[in-house]
């Protein structure tokens, strides 16, 4: 409350009139004086991004709890209980791989602004995550068959949770792809305005790139 | 902005920030009642066992371990988060940065219907066959993993997933939080010129975003154990129960602070506007909640110092528990920094401040005890745990929790609260509390463990009786303390004298919105020019500077 005489000179009143002039105060630069500027990454791919890290910890989570098991037991695969198609499933890996080149390769396309590459790639991605699919449900149940089932021991349960959640996430990934595609072929996608095939190339990206991980701890190690 | 929305628009299905944060506060409320139930059925169990409760009948022993398990769920999952993560986040965020609305406003109010979904689900548990879950609020299995050890078959079902949709329903609030306050931010408001709750706000978003994953896979191997017949946690078949114990505990710890820092930041903001003082150490306070929500992801196992697991574990994990107390230090001594030589204003929301910083430094040093692996092995189980997590938890969803509502009822409702009723409140609160709590670490020291329906039948403890039945006392004394709030929180939204805008002559941007704000919030989007806690400042007139005022161009230029 001191010096009143000159601190009505120094701060603006709330009353008084005059050109809002910005000035500043606690050392940090002049704010600009216009509406707010456009944010570095954009509200939906900074969520999508901070969900990625959510379903990181999920999958640390239960990759920790195979781990568990994995290092706790003398013997893995325990005695009696069948063998996981290693081989298949290193074809099918690269399948899900390429996957992920050709969801790029779409993006690029539209980055490019040809709609019809784009159509052609998404397409191209489909076709490679139904692949996989189909091949880790044939595969899935041989195994049911040899008699490796969810509740014969930890062995049997720890593989469905892990390659069944990604195997979830791969659907989920499938039917946005889907959602996208459709959208793609009725033009709703420009050079300029594409984020929702950005979004769902971030998505797809992180679906493929988890899967080695599982491949490696689940079926090599 | 300005088109008449219907009444299910503008009070149930509601985009608008502040409603969704009414909505939470509400359902969280309907559930402190709930909760305090729960504790009334149990403190009376306790002190006079196997004797008929006034108004309920008599407690049997399972049905004693449903009332645990309950209380701790509700209690934490379903009144500290909404009221303090999702009610003031929400409310507080855009207001406090200067935007019109969250950043996904539809996502927000989705957030809420998944965690009234979750409410429901967790309601409808209690009246299942088998009653509602009763193997503790951790869940530990292989109790909680086999229906026959409890005999509660969907009870527990139906608690798993009311906590999944709550987790998602939070998931969901994290993400909005953290992008409005990354994206919407006013022009001038830069990261260190954001209210220090609006730090805690985000800060406990991360941290529960980042820790919750690995409990809902935890969780899904837990119902799948329960429904599908695998074996993760049942040692007959090759499972590992105390993996359970590692992922709860690796949100769990997470998780208090969660709910801690939100607590902290109300204190933090009342503070300063009652002091009529800039807080102490702006920055370092910053510096200190990064630090410690980081620690505490390195932490969980101190809960589990006697559980078996491999005890070369238990140094580092006392080690790391110890070093979280310095950043919290700071905090607190920051707090006392700016009280010192203060015009302090003893207002309601101040007072419950106060008791916040006090009752959180007891809880805070039985925390040492508690961490430290040699004096924790005999006091883990007790009562003397029970006391410690109540001094913070109670301090935080609380105290703090009193102070932020009576703090920002003007604004929420447009109306000032009673503050005799206030002070009434916060008196019989503060002694009951303590006088109900304090007892209970000797209990604890005593020998008494948690989660037994009748310490009677243990010789050791009959000895302590007198004592369980002043706590008793106390606790009910403590519920009923809490009419006046009742009364003065519904009164004053209907009969209080009308707020004006800005009734504490605070500095942060809400305070510029009018009472109560409409949908979009401000005017025009304010123009931030300094820091949220110039009070006293030489250039003002008044004893405070608003974020928004900007300073006169002759000032601007001297600078």
């Amino acid at each position: 409350m001191a010096r009143p005489s000159t601190a009505e000179k120094v701060v603006e009143q709330p009353k008084a009139a005059g050109p809002r002039v910005p000035g500043y105060a606690g050392g940090g630069p002049p704010p600009p004086p216009s509406e707010r500027e456009e944010p570095v990454i954009s509200n939906a791919r900074l969520a999508l991004l901070m969900f990625l890290a959510a379903e990181g910890m999920f999958f640390a989570g239960l990759i920790g709890a195979f781990l568990v098991f994995r290092l706790g037991s003398a013997v893995w695969p325990p005695p009696f209980q069948p063998r996981l198609p290693v081989g298949v499933t290193g074809v099918n890996t690269a399948i899900l791989l390429a996957s992920g080149v050709t969801v790029n390769l779409a993006l690029r396309a539209i980055r490019a602004g040809s709609v019809k590459y784009l159509t052609r790639w998404l397409l191209a991605t489909a076709l490679l995550g139904g692949i996989f699919l189909a091949v880790q449900g044939y595969e899935w149940i041989r195994l049911i068959r040899f008699g490796l089932g969810i509740s014969s021991g930890v062995y049997g349960a720890t593989f469905y949770t892990l390659i069944g959640c990604h195997g979830v996430h791969v659907l989920g990934a499938m039917l946005w792809l889907f959602a996208v595609t459709v959208m793609a072929r009725r033009g709703r996608f420009t050079a300029r305005q594409h984020s929702g095939v950005e979004l769902c190339a971030i998505y797809w990206t992180f679906v493929v790139a988890l899967w080695p991980v599982l491949y490696g701890l689940v079926y090599l190690y | 902005m300005s088109e008449k929305l219907g009444f299910w628009r503008t009070y149930l299905f509601s985009t608008d920030h502040k409603t969704i944060a009414k909505q939470y506060f509400t359902l969280g409320l309907l559930w402190a009642i709930v909760g305090g139930l729960t504790a009334y059925l149990m403190r009376w169990q306790l002190a006079f066992p196997d004797t008929e409760v006034p108004g309920w009948g008599f407690i049997a022993p399972d049905f004693y371990n449903m009332l645990v398990t309950m209380h701790g769920t509700i209690l934490v999952f379903f009144v500290a988060m909404p009221i303090l993560l999702a009610t003031f986040g929400n409310f507080l965020i855009p207001l406090m940065i200067g935007a019109r609305d969250m950043a996904f406003p539809r996502l927000n109010m989705l957030s809420f219907w998944v965690f009234a979904l979750a409410s429901l689900v967790l309601l409808i548990s209690f009246f299942v066959p088998g009653g509602a879950a009763s193997a503790g609020w951790t869940g530990y299995p292989p109790l909680s993993a086999k229906a026959d050890y409890t005999g509660v078959g969907w009870g527990i079902n139906l608690w798993i997933l009311a906590l999944a949709l709550e987790f998602i329903s939070f998931l969901m609030g994290g993400i909005n939080f953290l992008t409005t306050t990354i994206n919407l931010r006013a022009p001038g408001m830069t990261f260190f010129r954001l209210p220090l709750i609006i730090w805690m706000q985000i800060t406990a978003a991360v941290l529960f975003m980042l820790s919750v994953g690995p409990l809902i896979a935890g969780a899904v191997m837990l119902l799948m154990d329960r429904t599908l017949g695998t074996t993760f946690y049942l040692p007959e078949g090759g499972g590992e129960p105390l993996l359970w114990q590692h992922l709860f505990w690796f949100f769990g710890h997470p998780e208090v602070y969660v709910i801690l820092l939100p607590g902290l930041g109300m204190v933090l903001e009342t503070m300063p506007a009652f002091s009529r003082k800039p807080i102490f150490g702006y920055r370092p306070i910053i510096y200190s909640t990064i630090a410690a929500g980081i620690l505490s992801f390195i932490v969980w196992a101190h809960h589990q110092f006697i559980s078996g697991m491999d005890p070369r574990l238990a140094m580092p994990f006392s080690i790391t528990t110890i070093i979280i107390s310095v950043p919290f230090a700071l905090i607190v001594f920051a707090m006392i920094a700016t009280l010192w030589r203060a015009s302090i204003h003893f207002s309601t929301p101040m007072l419950f401040a106060l008791g916040t910083l006090s009752v959180f430094i007891l809880g805070g040093l039985t925390g040492i005890f508690n961490g430290s692996a040699p004096i924790d092995i005999y006091i883990h189980d007790t009562y003397f745990v029970v006391a410690h997590f109540h001094y913070t938890l109670f301090s935080a969803t609380f105290f703090a929790g009193f102070a932020g509502i009576t703090y920002w009822f003007p604004k929420m409702f447009g109306r000032m609260m009673n503050e005799t009723l206030g002070k009434i409140h916060f008196w019989l609160t503060f002694i009951f509390f303590n006088a109900t709590f304090i007892p209970m670490h000797f209990v604890g020291l005593g020998g008494m463990m948690r989660r037994i329906a009748n310490p009677m039948e243990y010789e050791f403890l009959k000895s302590l009786q007198p004592v369980n039945e002043f706590i008793t006392v106390c606790a009910i004394l403590l519920l009923i303390s809490q009419i006046p709030f009742v009364v003065n929180f519904l009164w004053s939204m209907i009969r209080g004298s009308v707020a004006e805008r800005n009734p504490w002559q605070a500095n942060t941007l809400e305070w510029s919105a009018p009472s109560p704000p409409p949908h979009g919030n401000f005017e025009t989007i304010p123009v931030v020019y300094r820091s949220p806690y110039e009070y006293s400042s030489p250039e003002a007139t008044e004893d405070w500077l608003p974020q928004d005022r900007p300073l006169t161009p002759s000032a601007a230029a001297r600078q």
